[in-house]
Protein backbone atom coordinates (compact mmCIF):
# COMPACT_ATOMS: atom_id res chain seq x y z
CA UNK A 1 0.00 0.00 0.00
CA UNK A 2 1.06 3.81 -1.16
CA UNK A 3 0.20 6.09 1.98
CA UNK A 4 -0.38 9.78 1.52
CA UNK A 5 1.94 10.06 5.21
CA UNK A 6 4.67 8.18 3.74
CA UNK A 7 5.24 10.23 0.47
CA UNK A 8 4.70 13.36 3.16
CA UNK A 9 8.02 12.09 4.76
CA UNK A 10 9.73 11.66 1.61
CA UNK A 11 8.81 15.29 0.86
CA UNK A 12 10.56 16.23 3.92
CA UNK A 13 13.38 15.12 2.45
CA UNK A 14 13.49 17.57 -0.44
CA UNK A 15 15.02 20.58 0.50
CA UNK A 16 12.65 22.95 -1.15
CA UNK A 17 9.77 21.25 0.27
CA UNK A 18 11.10 20.40 3.72
CA UNK A 19 9.12 23.04 5.33
CA UNK A 20 5.90 23.17 3.73
CA UNK A 21 5.26 18.88 3.49
CA UNK A 22 3.61 19.19 6.50
CA UNK A 23 1.12 21.79 5.11
CA UNK A 24 0.48 20.43 1.30
CA UNK A 25 -2.53 19.10 0.43
CA UNK A 26 -2.80 16.06 -1.63
CA UNK A 27 -4.03 18.23 -4.71
CA UNK A 28 -1.49 21.23 -4.25
CA UNK A 29 0.81 21.81 -7.22
CA UNK A 30 4.25 21.02 -5.93
CA UNK A 31 6.14 23.04 -8.48
CA UNK A 32 4.40 26.19 -7.16
CA UNK A 33 5.72 25.28 -3.61
CA UNK A 34 9.40 25.17 -4.86
CA UNK A 35 9.73 22.04 -6.40
CA UNK A 36 12.30 21.74 -9.30
CA UNK A 37 13.65 19.50 -11.26
CA UNK A 38 16.71 18.68 -8.67
CA UNK A 39 14.13 18.24 -6.69
CA UNK A 40 12.20 15.85 -8.53
CA UNK A 41 14.55 13.61 -9.54
CA UNK A 42 15.66 12.79 -5.84
CA UNK A 43 12.02 12.67 -4.99
CA UNK A 44 11.91 9.78 -7.72
CA UNK A 45 15.21 8.34 -6.66
CA UNK A 46 13.82 8.06 -2.73
CA UNK A 47 10.48 6.44 -4.12
CA UNK A 48 11.95 4.12 -6.17
CA UNK A 49 14.03 2.90 -3.41
CA UNK A 50 11.19 2.72 -1.12
CA UNK A 51 8.74 1.20 -3.27
CA UNK A 52 11.05 -1.08 -4.98
CA UNK A 53 10.14 0.35 -8.15
CA UNK A 54 11.57 1.54 -11.05
CA UNK A 55 10.21 4.74 -12.89
CA UNK A 56 9.67 4.03 -16.66
CA UNK A 57 11.14 6.65 -19.29
CA UNK A 58 7.12 7.54 -19.89
CA UNK A 59 6.86 8.20 -16.69
CA UNK A 60 9.75 10.71 -16.18
CA UNK A 61 8.10 13.86 -16.99
CA UNK A 62 7.45 16.83 -14.60
CA UNK A 63 3.31 15.80 -14.47
CA UNK A 64 3.97 12.31 -12.76
CA UNK A 65 5.38 14.72 -9.38
CA UNK A 66 3.16 17.41 -9.37
CA UNK A 67 0.90 16.56 -6.63
CA UNK A 68 0.77 14.08 -3.48
CA UNK A 69 -2.26 12.22 -5.12
CA UNK A 70 -0.50 11.96 -8.44
CA UNK A 71 2.38 10.29 -7.06
CA UNK A 72 0.51 8.19 -4.96
CA UNK A 73 -1.49 6.48 -7.65
CA UNK A 74 1.57 6.39 -9.91
CA UNK A 75 3.64 4.25 -7.63
CA UNK A 76 0.52 2.65 -6.47
CA UNK A 77 0.07 1.77 -10.35
CA UNK A 78 4.07 0.62 -10.56
CA UNK A 79 3.77 -2.13 -7.42
CA UNK A 80 1.00 -3.55 -8.29
CA UNK A 81 2.85 -3.97 -11.64
CA UNK A 82 6.04 -4.67 -10.09
CA UNK A 83 4.24 -7.72 -8.13
CA UNK A 84 2.68 -9.31 -10.97
CA UNK B 1 17.57 28.44 -54.31
CA UNK B 2 14.24 28.17 -52.24
CA UNK B 3 12.74 31.76 -51.20
CA UNK B 4 13.97 31.74 -47.86
CA UNK B 5 17.61 31.19 -48.76
CA UNK B 6 17.67 33.74 -51.23
CA UNK B 7 16.44 36.34 -48.59
CA UNK B 8 18.45 34.89 -46.36
CA UNK B 9 21.37 35.76 -48.75
CA UNK B 10 20.59 38.98 -49.16
CA UNK B 11 20.35 39.68 -45.17
CA UNK B 12 24.12 38.07 -44.99
CA UNK B 13 25.57 40.23 -47.63
CA UNK B 14 24.37 43.34 -45.85
CA UNK B 15 25.47 41.92 -42.88
CA UNK B 16 28.71 40.84 -43.87
CA UNK B 17 29.24 44.54 -45.21
CA UNK B 18 29.34 45.96 -41.42
CA UNK B 19 30.40 42.89 -39.55
CA UNK B 20 34.15 44.37 -39.11
CA UNK B 21 32.96 47.19 -37.70
CA UNK B 22 30.12 46.14 -35.60
CA UNK B 23 32.19 44.21 -33.72
CA UNK B 24 34.76 47.09 -33.24
CA UNK B 25 32.89 49.84 -32.15
CA UNK B 26 30.77 46.90 -30.22
CA UNK B 27 27.43 48.60 -31.48
CA UNK B 28 24.17 47.15 -32.70
CA UNK B 29 24.16 45.42 -36.02
CA UNK B 30 21.08 47.91 -37.45
CA UNK B 31 21.89 47.31 -40.73
CA UNK B 32 21.39 43.96 -40.42
CA UNK B 33 18.95 43.60 -38.89
CA UNK B 34 16.86 46.08 -40.87
CA UNK B 35 17.75 43.90 -43.75
CA UNK B 36 16.01 41.08 -41.58
CA UNK B 37 12.67 42.79 -41.46
CA UNK B 38 13.04 43.80 -45.50
CA UNK B 39 12.89 40.11 -46.06
CA UNK B 40 10.18 39.67 -43.51
CA UNK B 41 12.20 37.24 -41.72
CA UNK B 42 11.86 38.52 -38.17
CA UNK B 43 8.10 36.59 -38.39
CA UNK B 44 8.95 33.49 -40.20
CA UNK B 45 8.17 31.49 -37.10
CA UNK B 46 4.62 32.86 -36.71
CA UNK B 47 1.95 30.57 -37.67
CA UNK B 48 0.33 31.66 -40.95
CA UNK B 49 -2.57 32.11 -39.66
CA UNK B 50 -1.45 35.24 -37.57
CA UNK B 51 0.33 36.68 -40.56
CA UNK B 52 3.86 34.88 -40.53
CA UNK B 53 5.16 31.42 -42.52
CA UNK B 54 4.84 28.78 -40.17
CA UNK B 55 8.47 27.80 -40.56
CA UNK B 56 9.81 25.06 -38.40
CA UNK B 57 13.21 25.14 -36.02
CA UNK B 58 15.38 23.73 -39.63
CA UNK B 59 14.28 26.96 -41.56
CA UNK B 60 15.47 29.35 -38.75
CA UNK B 61 18.66 27.21 -38.00
CA UNK B 62 19.80 27.50 -41.53
CA UNK B 63 19.53 31.59 -41.29
CA UNK B 64 21.11 31.50 -38.37
CA UNK B 65 23.97 29.07 -40.05
CA UNK B 66 24.05 31.56 -42.76
CA UNK B 67 24.60 34.89 -40.96
CA UNK B 68 26.84 32.91 -38.21
CA UNK B 69 29.50 32.69 -40.76
CA UNK B 70 29.45 36.10 -42.13
CA UNK B 71 28.26 38.44 -38.65
CA UNK B 72 27.73 36.66 -35.22
CA UNK B 73 25.99 39.68 -33.66
CA UNK B 74 23.27 39.80 -36.29
CA UNK B 75 23.29 35.93 -35.83
CA UNK B 76 23.34 36.06 -32.32
CA UNK B 77 20.07 38.55 -32.20
CA UNK B 78 18.34 36.82 -34.64
CA UNK B 79 18.55 33.60 -32.76
CA UNK B 80 17.63 35.24 -29.96
CA UNK B 81 14.59 36.90 -31.08
CA UNK B 82 13.85 33.60 -32.80
CA UNK B 83 13.80 31.62 -29.64
CA UNK B 84 11.61 33.56 -27.78
CA UNK B 85 8.95 33.89 -30.83
CA UNK B 86 9.26 30.09 -30.31
CA UNK B 87 8.09 30.34 -26.90
CA UNK B 88 5.29 32.53 -27.77
CA UNK B 89 4.17 29.94 -30.58
CA UNK B 90 4.27 26.90 -28.32
CA UNK B 91 2.44 28.65 -25.82
CA UNK B 92 0.65 31.42 -26.29
CA UNK B 93 -2.32 30.17 -29.02
CA UNK B 94 -4.45 30.04 -25.90
CA UNK B 95 -4.34 33.61 -25.13
CA UNK B 96 -6.18 36.47 -27.16
CA UNK B 97 -3.38 38.69 -25.95
CA UNK B 98 -0.52 37.00 -27.10
CA UNK B 99 -2.17 35.98 -30.20
CA UNK B 100 -2.63 39.63 -31.55
CA UNK B 101 1.46 39.87 -30.47
CA UNK B 102 2.48 37.66 -32.82
CA UNK B 103 -0.21 39.32 -35.43
CA UNK B 104 1.91 42.51 -34.48
CA UNK B 105 5.24 40.82 -34.92
CA UNK B 106 4.97 39.44 -38.18
CA UNK B 107 2.81 42.84 -39.72
CA UNK B 108 5.39 44.94 -37.61
CA UNK B 109 8.39 42.90 -37.80
CA UNK B 110 8.60 43.42 -34.31
CA UNK B 111 12.05 42.83 -32.69
CA UNK B 112 11.83 40.69 -29.38
CA UNK B 113 14.54 40.59 -26.25
CA UNK B 114 15.10 38.35 -23.69
CA UNK B 115 15.62 39.02 -19.84
CA UNK B 116 16.18 35.78 -17.88
CA UNK B 117 19.71 36.48 -16.22
CA UNK B 118 19.28 38.55 -12.98
CA UNK B 119 21.83 39.75 -10.23
CA UNK B 120 22.49 37.28 -7.59
CA UNK B 121 20.89 34.74 -9.81
CA UNK B 122 23.36 34.42 -12.88
CA UNK B 123 22.61 31.98 -15.67
CA UNK B 124 20.50 29.66 -13.66
CA UNK B 125 17.54 30.20 -15.83
CA UNK B 126 14.48 27.93 -13.49
CA UNK B 127 15.14 30.21 -10.70
CA UNK B 128 13.97 34.54 -10.22
CA UNK B 129 14.27 36.43 -7.59
CA UNK B 130 12.23 39.31 -9.16
CA UNK B 131 8.34 39.10 -8.71
CA UNK B 132 5.13 40.02 -10.73
CA UNK B 133 3.47 42.19 -8.35
CA UNK B 134 -0.26 42.04 -9.43
CA UNK B 135 -2.41 45.13 -8.55
CA UNK B 136 -6.10 44.17 -9.89
CA UNK B 137 -5.98 43.48 -13.57
CA UNK B 138 -2.54 45.02 -14.21
CA UNK B 139 0.92 44.33 -12.24
CA UNK B 140 4.56 45.73 -12.18
CA UNK B 141 7.92 44.42 -11.93
CA UNK B 142 11.16 45.60 -11.18
CA UNK B 143 14.30 43.25 -12.51
CA UNK B 144 17.67 43.73 -11.76
CA UNK B 145 18.67 42.32 -15.62
CA UNK B 146 22.16 42.21 -16.02
CA UNK B 147 22.29 40.94 -19.31
CA UNK B 148 19.77 41.72 -21.70
CA UNK B 149 21.26 41.90 -25.57
CA UNK B 150 20.20 44.66 -27.66
CA UNK B 151 17.84 45.64 -24.85
CA UNK B 152 18.37 49.05 -25.88
CA UNK B 153 16.74 48.15 -29.35
CA UNK B 154 14.16 45.75 -29.12
CA UNK B 155 10.48 46.61 -29.65
CA UNK B 156 9.36 44.58 -26.57
CA UNK B 157 11.22 41.56 -23.78
CA UNK B 158 10.01 38.61 -22.92
CA UNK B 159 11.37 38.69 -18.88
CA UNK B 160 11.13 35.61 -16.54
CA UNK B 161 10.28 36.99 -12.50
CA UNK B 162 8.31 34.85 -9.83
CA UNK B 163 4.61 34.17 -10.32
CA UNK B 164 4.00 36.59 -7.02
CA UNK B 165 6.00 38.08 -4.36
CA UNK B 166 5.46 34.96 -1.94
CA UNK B 167 6.14 32.26 -4.85
CA UNK B 168 9.58 30.19 -4.56
CA UNK B 169 11.96 31.33 -6.74
CA UNK B 170 11.75 28.26 -8.91
CA UNK B 171 7.64 29.02 -9.04
CA UNK B 172 8.38 31.30 -12.25
CA UNK B 173 6.49 32.86 -15.10
CA UNK B 174 7.33 34.50 -18.18
CA UNK B 175 5.95 38.18 -18.98
CA UNK B 176 5.68 39.63 -22.54
CA UNK B 177 6.68 43.99 -21.88
CA UNK B 178 6.26 46.30 -24.49
CA UNK B 179 8.85 49.12 -24.79
CA UNK B 180 6.70 51.75 -23.81
CA UNK B 181 5.44 50.38 -21.12
CA UNK B 182 8.96 49.90 -19.29
CA UNK B 183 11.98 52.24 -18.65
CA UNK B 184 15.03 50.55 -18.94
CA UNK B 185 18.34 51.93 -16.59
CA UNK B 186 21.72 51.22 -18.00
CA UNK B 187 23.71 49.70 -15.12
CA UNK B 188 26.64 48.05 -16.91
CA UNK B 189 27.93 48.29 -20.62
CA UNK B 190 28.73 45.05 -22.73
CA UNK B 191 32.58 45.95 -23.78
CA UNK B 192 33.56 42.53 -23.79
CA UNK B 193 35.68 40.26 -25.73
CA UNK B 194 33.67 38.93 -28.56
CA UNK B 195 30.14 39.29 -29.44
CA UNK B 196 30.42 42.61 -29.11
CA UNK B 197 27.69 43.82 -31.28
CA UNK B 198 24.84 41.74 -28.96
CA UNK B 199 25.17 44.92 -27.10
CA UNK B 200 24.33 42.91 -24.13
CA UNK B 201 23.93 45.74 -21.51
CA UNK B 202 23.21 45.13 -17.86
CA UNK B 203 19.87 47.16 -17.45
CA UNK B 204 17.61 47.70 -14.18
CA UNK B 205 13.91 47.23 -15.53
CA UNK B 206 11.03 48.69 -14.49
CA UNK B 207 7.65 47.73 -15.88
CA UNK B 208 4.40 49.60 -13.99
CA UNK B 209 0.32 49.19 -15.18
CA UNK B 210 1.15 46.41 -17.37
CA UNK B 211 -2.50 44.41 -18.46
CA UNK B 212 -2.32 41.15 -16.24
CA UNK B 213 -3.26 39.27 -19.15
CA UNK B 214 0.37 40.01 -20.90
CA UNK B 215 1.69 37.06 -18.50
CA UNK B 216 1.55 33.66 -20.47
CA UNK B 217 -0.58 31.66 -17.99
CA UNK B 218 1.99 28.37 -18.27
CA UNK B 219 4.32 27.71 -15.97
CA UNK B 220 7.89 28.70 -16.55
CA UNK B 221 9.25 25.32 -16.21
CA UNK B 222 7.08 24.24 -18.89
CA UNK B 223 7.90 26.93 -21.59
CA UNK B 224 12.05 26.18 -20.74
CA UNK B 225 11.28 22.45 -20.79
CA UNK B 226 8.71 22.48 -23.91
CA UNK B 227 9.95 25.40 -26.38
CA UNK B 228 13.24 27.46 -24.93
CA UNK B 229 15.41 24.78 -24.27
CA UNK B 230 14.95 23.37 -27.17
CA UNK B 231 15.34 26.82 -29.57
CA UNK B 232 18.12 27.85 -27.62
CA UNK B 233 20.46 25.14 -27.90
CA UNK B 234 19.90 24.06 -31.40
CA UNK B 235 19.86 28.22 -32.35
CA UNK B 236 22.75 29.37 -30.42
CA UNK B 237 24.58 25.81 -31.82
CA UNK B 238 23.41 26.85 -35.12
CA UNK B 239 25.38 30.42 -34.85
CA UNK B 240 28.43 28.55 -33.63
CA UNK B 241 28.38 26.08 -36.53
CA UNK B 242 28.47 29.32 -38.33
CA UNK B 243 31.59 30.83 -37.05
CA UNK B 244 33.30 27.29 -37.49
CA UNK B 245 32.41 26.62 -40.76
CA UNK B 246 33.38 30.20 -41.73
CA UNK B 247 36.99 29.35 -39.95
CA UNK B 248 37.23 26.03 -41.10
CA UNK B 249 36.46 27.56 -45.10
CA UNK B 250 39.14 30.24 -44.42
CA UNK B 251 41.84 27.32 -43.24
CA UNK B 252 40.90 25.56 -46.44
CA UNK B 253 41.07 28.40 -48.33
CA UNK B 254 44.96 28.72 -46.88
CA UNK B 255 45.83 25.37 -47.18
CA UNK B 256 44.75 25.40 -51.09
CA UNK B 257 47.05 28.29 -51.26
CA UNK B 258 49.84 26.83 -49.97
CA UNK B 259 49.19 23.55 -52.35
CA UNK B 260 48.93 26.37 -55.58
CA UNK B 261 52.42 27.56 -55.02
CA UNK B 262 54.15 24.31 -54.36
CA UNK B 263 52.68 21.67 -56.99
CA UNK B 264 53.25 18.19 -56.55
CA UNK B 265 53.54 18.39 -52.49
CA UNK B 266 50.70 18.22 -50.40
CA UNK B 267 51.30 21.58 -47.91
CA UNK B 268 51.66 20.39 -43.73
CA UNK B 269 48.69 21.85 -42.70
CA UNK B 270 46.39 19.95 -44.97
CA UNK B 271 46.21 17.17 -41.98
CA UNK B 272 45.17 19.51 -39.62
CA UNK B 273 42.51 20.36 -42.12
CA UNK B 274 41.37 17.21 -42.49
CA UNK B 275 41.20 16.88 -39.12
CA UNK B 276 39.52 20.15 -38.31
CA UNK B 277 37.06 19.06 -41.28
CA UNK B 278 36.29 15.73 -39.47
CA UNK B 279 35.35 17.70 -36.21
CA UNK B 280 33.30 20.29 -38.61
CA UNK B 281 31.59 16.96 -39.71
CA UNK B 282 30.95 15.66 -36.27
CA UNK B 283 29.54 18.98 -35.02
CA UNK B 284 27.13 19.70 -38.11
CA UNK B 285 25.75 16.14 -37.38
CA UNK B 286 25.67 17.04 -34.11
CA UNK B 287 23.57 19.63 -34.57
CA UNK B 288 21.27 17.97 -37.45
CA UNK B 289 20.56 15.13 -35.35
CA UNK B 290 19.57 17.31 -32.13
CA UNK B 291 17.22 19.48 -35.04
CA UNK B 292 15.23 16.04 -36.32
CA UNK B 293 15.00 14.78 -32.52
CA UNK B 294 13.20 18.05 -31.80
CA UNK B 295 10.93 18.57 -35.26
CA UNK B 296 9.93 14.15 -34.69
CA UNK B 297 8.78 15.51 -31.17
CA UNK B 298 7.00 18.53 -32.12
CA UNK B 299 3.56 18.72 -30.34
CA UNK B 300 4.08 15.60 -28.51
CA UNK B 301 4.24 17.40 -25.00
CA UNK B 302 5.44 14.12 -22.89
CA UNK B 303 7.81 13.66 -25.33
CA UNK B 304 9.23 16.89 -25.41
CA UNK B 305 9.10 17.15 -20.99
CA UNK B 306 10.85 13.55 -21.09
CA UNK B 307 14.41 13.42 -19.03
CA UNK B 308 15.52 11.59 -22.36
CA UNK B 309 14.91 14.82 -24.25
CA UNK B 310 16.42 17.22 -21.73
CA UNK B 311 19.75 15.07 -21.60
CA UNK B 312 19.99 14.79 -25.58
CA UNK B 313 19.59 19.05 -25.51
CA UNK B 314 22.21 19.24 -22.67
CA UNK B 315 24.38 17.34 -24.37
CA UNK B 316 24.32 19.05 -28.09
CA UNK B 317 24.75 22.64 -25.89
CA UNK B 318 28.33 21.65 -24.34
CA UNK B 319 29.16 19.08 -27.32
CA UNK B 320 28.75 21.59 -29.86
CA UNK B 321 30.10 24.95 -28.03
CA UNK B 322 33.04 22.77 -26.92
CA UNK B 323 33.43 21.36 -30.35
CA UNK B 324 32.97 25.39 -32.14
CA UNK B 325 35.95 26.81 -29.64
CA UNK B 326 38.37 23.92 -30.87
CA UNK B 327 37.68 24.07 -34.50
CA UNK B 328 38.05 27.58 -34.48
CA UNK B 329 41.41 27.70 -32.73
CA UNK B 330 42.37 24.71 -34.64
CA UNK B 331 41.91 26.63 -37.67
CA UNK B 332 44.06 29.06 -36.48
CA UNK B 333 46.86 26.80 -35.89
CA UNK B 334 46.56 25.74 -39.57
CA UNK B 335 46.72 29.64 -41.16
CA UNK B 336 49.26 30.71 -38.13
CA UNK B 337 50.44 34.51 -38.29
CA UNK B 338 47.65 35.08 -41.56
CA UNK B 339 44.85 34.01 -38.96
CA UNK B 340 46.20 35.86 -35.81
CA UNK B 341 46.60 39.27 -38.05
CA UNK B 342 43.46 41.64 -38.08
CA UNK B 343 42.90 42.76 -41.74
CA UNK B 344 43.40 39.99 -43.64
CA UNK B 345 41.74 37.40 -46.34
CA UNK B 346 42.62 35.03 -43.10
CA UNK B 347 42.20 36.67 -39.75
CA UNK B 348 40.29 34.70 -37.23
CA UNK B 349 40.79 37.08 -34.71
CA UNK B 350 36.56 37.78 -34.72
CA UNK B 351 36.05 34.54 -35.10
CA UNK B 352 38.21 33.11 -32.15
CA UNK B 353 36.70 35.74 -29.60
CA UNK B 354 33.25 35.54 -30.90
CA UNK B 355 32.62 31.45 -30.25
CA UNK B 356 34.52 31.66 -26.98
CA UNK B 357 31.37 32.53 -25.80
CA UNK B 358 29.54 29.88 -26.62
CA UNK B 359 30.42 27.66 -23.24
CA UNK B 360 30.01 30.75 -21.60
CA UNK B 361 26.50 31.37 -22.63
CA UNK B 362 24.75 29.57 -19.87
CA UNK B 363 27.83 27.61 -18.61
CA UNK B 364 28.98 24.20 -19.36
CA UNK B 365 29.36 23.22 -16.12
CA UNK B 366 25.87 24.66 -15.05
CA UNK B 367 23.94 22.59 -17.55
CA UNK B 368 26.44 19.52 -17.27
CA UNK B 369 25.27 19.66 -13.26
CA UNK B 370 22.08 19.58 -14.71
CA UNK B 371 22.26 16.90 -16.67
CA UNK B 372 24.05 15.02 -14.16
CA UNK B 373 21.57 14.74 -12.10
CA UNK B 374 18.91 13.63 -14.78
CA UNK B 375 21.42 10.77 -15.86
CA UNK B 376 20.51 9.67 -12.07
CA UNK B 377 17.45 8.19 -13.50
CA UNK B 378 17.27 8.15 -16.70
CA UNK B 379 16.90 4.80 -18.24
CA UNK B 380 18.86 3.12 -20.85
CA UNK B 381 17.82 1.12 -23.95
CA UNK B 382 17.06 3.21 -26.85
CA UNK B 383 17.51 2.27 -30.60
CA UNK B 384 20.30 3.91 -32.91
CA UNK B 385 17.98 5.86 -35.19
CA UNK B 386 15.16 7.44 -32.48
CA UNK B 387 16.79 9.16 -29.49
C1 LIG C 1 26.51 36.67 -26.09
C2 LIG C 1 25.64 36.53 -24.89
C3 LIG C 1 24.36 37.03 -24.91
C4 LIG C 1 23.52 36.92 -23.81
N1 LIG C 1 22.27 37.44 -23.88
C5 LIG C 1 21.43 37.34 -22.83
C6 LIG C 1 20.12 37.88 -22.90
O1 LIG C 1 19.72 38.44 -23.91
N2 LIG C 1 19.33 37.77 -21.83
C7 LIG C 1 19.72 37.15 -20.70
O2 LIG C 1 18.93 37.05 -19.78
N3 LIG C 1 20.96 36.61 -20.58
C8 LIG C 1 21.82 36.70 -21.63
N4 LIG C 1 23.09 36.18 -21.54
C9 LIG C 1 23.53 35.60 -20.27
C10 LIG C 1 23.49 34.08 -20.26
O3 LIG C 1 22.18 33.66 -20.47
C11 LIG C 1 24.00 33.54 -18.93
O4 LIG C 1 23.25 34.04 -17.90
C12 LIG C 1 25.39 33.94 -18.68
O5 LIG C 1 26.19 33.57 -19.78
C13 LIG C 1 25.92 33.30 -17.42
O6 LIG C 1 26.86 34.19 -16.93
P1 LIG C 1 27.83 33.95 -15.69
O7 LIG C 1 28.95 33.10 -16.18
O8 LIG C 1 28.15 35.24 -15.12
O9 LIG C 1 26.94 33.32 -14.61
P2 LIG C 1 26.75 32.03 -13.75
O10 LIG C 1 25.75 31.17 -14.37
O11 LIG C 1 26.43 32.54 -12.42
O12 LIG C 1 28.10 31.24 -13.72
C14 LIG C 1 29.34 31.74 -13.24
C15 LIG C 1 30.32 30.60 -13.16
O13 LIG C 1 30.07 29.85 -11.99
C16 LIG C 1 30.09 28.48 -12.23
N5 LIG C 1 28.78 27.89 -11.85
C17 LIG C 1 27.74 28.57 -11.39
N6 LIG C 1 26.73 27.75 -11.07
C18 LIG C 1 27.13 26.52 -11.33
C19 LIG C 1 26.53 25.24 -11.19
N7 LIG C 1 25.30 25.07 -10.71
N8 LIG C 1 27.23 24.19 -11.57
C20 LIG C 1 28.49 24.33 -12.05
N9 LIG C 1 29.10 25.52 -12.19
C21 LIG C 1 28.43 26.61 -11.84
C22 LIG C 1 30.47 28.29 -13.68
O14 LIG C 1 31.83 28.01 -13.78
C23 LIG C 1 30.20 29.63 -14.30
O15 LIG C 1 31.07 29.90 -15.35
C24 LIG C 1 23.97 36.28 -22.63
C25 LIG C 1 25.27 35.75 -22.59
C26 LIG C 1 26.11 35.87 -23.70
C27 LIG C 1 27.48 35.30 -23.63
Amino acid sequence: MVFVNDIRELLKGIGSLADCADRVSEEDDLFEKGLDSFGSVQLMLALEEKYNIEFPDHLLNRRSFSTIRIIRETVSALTVSAAA
Amino acid sequence: MSTLALRTRRVAEIAALHADEVDREGRFPAEAVAALKAERLLGIQIPMQFGGESAGMSDIAEVCFALGQVCTAAAMVFAMHQIKVASLVTHGLDSDWHCSLMARIAEEQLLVASSTTEAGIGGDLRNSLCAVEADGEVFSLTKEASVISYGAHADLILATARRNPQAPTSDQVLVALMQDQITLTMTSRWDTLGMRGTCSDGFLLVARDVPLVQVLQKPFAEIAAQSMLASSHLLWSSVWFGIASFAVDRARAYVQGEARKKPGSVPPGALRLAEAANELQAMKGTVIAGLKRFEMAQGNVDDLSSIGFAVMLNNVKTTVSAMAVDIVQRALGIVGLAGYKNGTPFSLGRALRDVMSAPLMISNDRILANTANLLLVQKGGSQLMSA
